[in-house]
This record gives C-alpha cells, structure tokens and sequence, in this order.
C-alpha cells in the first residue's frame, strides 16, 4: 500500500481535531496547520508516531530525513523507534560541517535546503518526514539531495495534506503517506 | 550539575555520547569549537542513550510539560516527551508560531534576540523541564525560564546534552537546577 490516507484508524480522527487553523498567518488567505496543539496532546501526539512507525518498522528504512523545523518535532521519535539515523535537512549557514544544498522555489524567489556530507550514504534507504505538504517543493528539494548521495528514498511521510495544491504530483514519483488532508 | 557527578560515573553511555558528537573548529566564526550533534542522531545507540538518560531522570518526578529550544532542542525534547506522557512546547524565533504568543528577549554576543511561546500552550503550576543540545551563558534558557514563570508554571530543570566550560560548577541558572551529560569534545587537545 502506497500513498494512502490511514483511512480506517481511529486514531486519525483524535489526531485530526487537535490541529488548531490558524486564519491569515503567515499571510492574508492562508488558513495555517498549527500543529503545535497536537504536540501539547501526548495521546494524539504518540498516536502520530505510532501510526507512522507501525507502517515503516518493517521497511528496513536506515534514515529519517527530517525538514527545518517542523519535520524536526516527528523525524526523531520516528527514527529512534524503528532503529533509523536522523538526518536534520536546514536552512542555509545552520549545519556546521561540509553541506550540499538544493534550491526550491518559494512564491517569490528561491530558498535552500543543505545536508552534511556524510550523513547518508549509497545505498541508504530514506524516510523523508515534515508536518505538512502544500506544493511539494521542499520535499522535491530533499529527495534530491538524498538521491544526489546515492540513497533511495522510499516514501514521504507528512502529518497534513494540503491536497488542492498537489504536492504529490511533485514527488518524483515517490509515494506520500500522510494521516489528515485538510481541503 | 554534569550526569557523571550525579549518580553515572562511570556510565558507558555517556562515554558514547561524548565520543558520538563532532566538533567543528571555526563555526559560525574564528575561535568557537562548534559542537555538532548531528552526528549523536546518526548513531541510533548513542541518541537513544541519551534519550534514556533523561527520561530514566524524568520519569517519575511528575513532568507534564517538556519545553525544547528551537531548533536542536525540537529533536531531543519531543522523545523525552513522548516517553514520559509529557506536553512538548517549542519555544521559538520571533514570527514562526501562528497563534497568540508572549515572547522574552535575551541577549547575544552582538545584539539581542528574542524567544516566543504560544499563550496556550502551559497553564499555571505545571512541572517544566527546558531541553537545549547545549547550554554556554545560558541566557536562552535563563529567557526560556521567564516565559514558563511567566505563565505560573515550575521550572523543575534545565537539561542539556552539553555544557560549556562556563557552566561546569554551576549547578543552577536562574535558581533553577541545570542538568547535563556531557562536557564538550574535543577542547583538550586546544587548551
């Protein structure tokens, strides 16, 4: 099973009404995932993990990838339970060691997403995890890096979709599993 | 107060932790023998000692809120949280949390910087515990301190994975115990 919402498991719906929307933040006609009250939750909040590392235990996934910062708060946990390295993927100038980067597009302008060199190697099977997915270039940016190293990634993991804008499509054919769409 | 003074003498795990974190020399500027822990999270034994260490500490002293520092303090605190059924609050730069915050300023070598937490996230008279990788002046936790004070909560204890030279000896900040396993790699062959 591949890229599917968890659509039997009770949990979800515990998991789903905890996410606060914010309206207009950062901007005008955003309605922000604020998923720092699923963290304040420590059922919905291990419920989370759980699912997550129910569906990857068994995968002989070696690293968990997680994006500045948010992925930070689900990659750890996930990657400590199914025996996994975490890989922190940051902005530019945070990792101290020898990096390499990938740009993304961001509305207006570009960004940066670096990774130490070292940190994965060839052959490496990747896990790569952020609280949410809207379009889909931040991720795109980190299956690069991963792939320009020689790992595989297997699957992207988010808690939230923001399905209408089509992240998934940006992928590179790589399967998407998250828990709660917000349309 | 450093884990080997405070019932780990001795403990392997610790000698892996310590052996597990890079240090950069020249980061982010000349002088500063940057500690890298990213290098602990790709040694999956190692992370989860540390992870144990703390959470054998805190199991039982009746924690309902694990408050970590944006950003290297998002990736020890949520585990410590999840294993002993605590709340995580992050704590962060100005303008990334969405809701309602308060927020404290500290100081930097060069300027100030501030810190924010949303209003809602800890209610009067709950035992806090403050995670950062590393602690050197301690002013972000000592600002971290005032935001949880500042809502009625307990800062039960500063813990960090490292603590500069500075803090060695000093077993509280701000009045508050200040908990760390490991001193930093690498300074000897420097001093």
């Amino acid at each position: 099973m591949s890229g599917n919402k968890q659509e039997e498991d009770p949990r979800i719906n515990g998991i789903k009404t905890k996410i606060r929307v914010v309206p207009d933040f950062p901007k005008k006609g955003i309605m922000f995932q604020d998923i720092t009250t699923v963290l304040l939750d420590p059922k919905a909040f291990k419920d989370t993990i759980d699912l997550f590392v129910e569906r990857y235990r068994d995968k002989n996934i070696s690293v968990v990838a997680g994006i500045e910062a948010r992925g930070f708060l689900f990659g750890p946990p996930i990657a400590l339970a199914i025996g996994a390295k975490f890989v922190p993927l940051r902005k530019p100038k945070k990792l101290p060691g020898e990096t390499i980067f990938e740009e993304y597009e961001l509305e207006y302008g570009n960004d940066r997403l670096e990774m130490h060199v070292g940190a994965v190697e060839a052959g490496d099977r990747a896990l790569v995890v952020d609280d949410l997915i809207a379009t889909g270039g931040t991720l795109c940016a980190a299956i690069n890096l991963l792939e320009r190293v020689g790992a595989e990634v297997v699957e992207c993991a988010c808690v939230i979709e923001l399905p209408e804008l089509k992240g998934r499509q940006r992928l590179k054919g790589k399967p998407l599993c998250m828990l709660v769409e917000y349309r | 107060m450093f884990a080997a003074e405070n019932g780990l003498k001795g403990d392997p795990r610790l000698e892996a932790i310590s052996a597990a974190i890079r240090v950069v020399p020249n980061f982010p500027k000349k002088g500063i023998m940057f500690q890298d822990i990213t290098t602990l999270l790709l040694d999956h034994k190692a992370f989860k000692h540390t992870i144990d260490i703390f959470v054998d500490r805190y199991k039982d002293m009746q924690i309902s809120v694990v408050a970590g520092v944006e950003a290297r303090g998002f990736m020890f605190g949520p585990p410590i949280a999840l294993a002993i059924g605590a709340k995580f609050v992050p704590l962060r730069k100005p303008g990334k949390l969405p809701g309602k915050v308060i927020s404290e300023s500290y100081e930097l070598e060069y300027g100030h910087d501030r810190l924010e937490m949303h209003v809602d996230a800890v209610e009067p008279l709950e035992r806090v515990i403050i995670i950062d990788d590393l602690v050197a002046t301690g002013g972000t936790l000592s600002a971290a301190i005032s935001l949880m004070e500042s809502q009625g909560a307990e800062v039960v204890e500063c813990a960090c994975v490292i603590g500069l030279p500075e803090v060695k000896g000093q077993h509280k900040l701000k009045g508050k115990p200040l908990y760390v396993l490991v001193e930093p790699s690498g300074l000897d062959e420097f001093c």
